[in-house]
């Protein structure tokens, strides 16, 4: 099994590693996945007038999941919440040419997507 | 020093080219059937037999008459315990092996057991990876036809307590399978001193060509029989038919011979630049995990987990250098190595394991090389995980509640 060229580029280079300060305002958290599996994935988004300004990802697992999340973050940026939403791991799967053994990691990155939106949305409810 | 550097030697191993050397002629000059009795072509074929079979027998203190030749150790093994099987079936279906053992013997047990012709003991093993002798001893029934332990493991290197098990199968009147493919050549293995009736072992692990093994079965005390799973021409005394694989079994017999004569020095060698492979890792970074024993373990074998780290992604940031990983996304099934399952090294443990297989042809150039990337590639995957944030944070992960899907 050959690594794609876009998925060995996001693992050299990845794009948008590393978090936000613990008290930053306007980020959500998106922590999915489990150490038992393999695969663990924290995507983080910054929100200003719901529109996604900067991601953050930090990810435990293969190169696949590296490039998955990191994909993410480049896509997030200058989405709304509404069009970050509406990402689907078919996209991510189609851009980094994922083979069908590696889909799950794919998956897991619009979990992880997911879980930042909500994070998001209930911190801003709750103030 | 050349890219890529080939540190796997537990999947395969280079030839050595004084190997190749001596099967050139049987492709083209010598090409004769050793079965055709009529001609100088397969006069010529089945002296390099002969020659070979003495080469490999000696390697392992057994006669020539005892070695059956088949397709590789995987074949070995369903002959050795399929052949017993159904041979001293009156005696009885009981067979005993260890979890750690590789698929070849596992799959081919758990087959027999779902079809009904043979009850299973499957002994587990200790943290580094060792069987008990009493355990065997324990597990042994008078329906008991086999006991299955391999020499060496594959993936972490641990030597098991052979010859105690040779003595309690001699002791029990249970017939002892070992699969050797890992040792032979490596580390002395004597057939007679540990108590071994059926033994199996391949070439392509000790720098031969691939497609080639053996089976020793014992012919003295006790004479051992086994019921043939090829059925044809009757060769390797109706044991194992097909015509054989003569240039493979050259090659086989002159890599054993060279094991023979090199063994000594070279396992001095690998042991010591094992040895400083492993210092150097597991004295440059945190959270490193040896897996399998730390002193009875094959000379080239090396087997560290990197915590926080995945495996598969720290095999792609050495993308130069060839190793293997019990993580779960290097399987094909998807499931992480059920050896270091066995050792009970947790499964996240298990997915952040590396393997490192050190062999003939490796240099300390090539060790000094691998050194500096594993430090880089470690280094720079835990700045990237969201597991070794949290553990640097203080956070006991072993308390969260995680969102598996």
């Amino acid at each position: 099994m050959a690594y794609s060229d876009k998925v060995v580029d996001h693992f050299n280079n990845p794009r948008n590693m590393g978090s936000f300060k613990k008290d930053e305002d306007g980020v959500g958290t998106g922590m999915v996945g489990a150490p038992e599996c393999g695969d663990v994935m924290k995507l983080q988004i910054k929100v200003q007038n719901d529109t996604i300004v900067d991601a953050k990802f930090k990810t435990f697992g293969c190169g696949s999941a590296i490039a998955s999340s990191s994909l993410a973050t480049e896509w997030l940026k200058g989405k709304t919440l509404e069009e970050a939403q509406k990402i689907k791991n078919t996209d991510i799967v189609q851009e980094l040419n994922l083979p069908p053994v590696k889909i799950h990691c794919s998956v897991l990155a619009e979990d992880a997507i997911k879980a930042a939106l909500a994070d998001y949305h209930k911190k801003s409810d709750a103030k | 020093m050349k890219l890529p550097i080939f540190l796997d030697n537990h999947s395969t191993s280079p030839m050595d080219p004084r190997v190749l050397e001596t099967m050139l002629p049987y492709f083209t000059e010598k090409f004769g059937n050793a079965a055709s009795r009529n001609h100088a072509f397969g006069w010529a074929a089945e002296e390099a037999i002969d020659t070979a079979r003495k080469q490999i027998a000696k390697l392992i203190n057994a006669d020539a008459k005892e070695i059956v030749f088949t397709s590789g150790a995987t074949e070995s093994d369903n002959l050795a315990i399929k052949g017993v099987l159904e041979m001293y079936k009156e005696k009885g279906s009981h067979i005993i092996t260890a979890v750690t053992e590789h698929r070849a013997v596992l799959d081919t047990v758990k087959t027999l057991e779902a079809k009904g012709l043979a009850t299973v003991t499957l002994l587990q093993v200790d943290k580094q990876g060792m069987v008990n002798p009493e355990d065997v001893r324990n597990a042994i029934t008078d329906k008991t036809v086999l006991i299955s332990v391999m020499l060496a493991n594959n993936e972490i290197g641990s030597i098991n307590p052979i010859k105690q098990i040779g003595k309690i199968a001699k002791e029990k009147g249970v017939l002892f399978h070992c699969d050797a493919t890992q040792g032979v050549g490596k580390i002395p293995v004597d057939v007679q001193d540990m108590g071994i009736d059926l033994m199996s072992f391949s070439a392509h692990k000790i720098y031969g060509p691939k497609g080639i093994g053996a089976l020793y079965v014992r012919k003295k005390n006790p004479r051992v029989r086994i019921a043939a799973q090829m059925d044809g021409g009757g060769h390797e005394r109706g044991m194992r038919s097909g015509t054989l694989a003569v240039p493979l079994i050259v090659g086989f017999g002159k890599a054993c011979e060279i094991c023979g004569q090199e063994m000594a020095a070279e396992s001095v060698r690998l042991t010591k630049m094992r040895d400083r492979l492993q210092s150097a890792i597991m004295g440059a970074l945190e959270e490193t995990y040896l897996n399998g024993h730390p002193t009875n373990r094959l000379p080239g074998n090396l087997n560290i987990s990197f915590a926080y780290v995945e495996g598969e992604s720290l095999l792609m940031g050495m993308k130069d250098i060839a190793l293997s990983s019990g993580s779960a996304c290097t399987s094909a099934t998807l499931e992480p190595s059920y050896v270091l399952r066995a050792l009970g090294v947790g499964t996240e443990l298990a997915h952040s394991s590396i393997r490192f297989g050190l062999g003939r042809f490796n240099t300390d150039e090539e060790i000094d090389y691998t050194i500096k990337k594993v430090i880089e590639v470690v280094t720079k995957l835990r700045e990237m995980s969201p597991l070794y944030e949290m553990a640097k944070d203080g956070v006991d992960l072993k308390t969260v509640q995680w969102a598996a899907h």
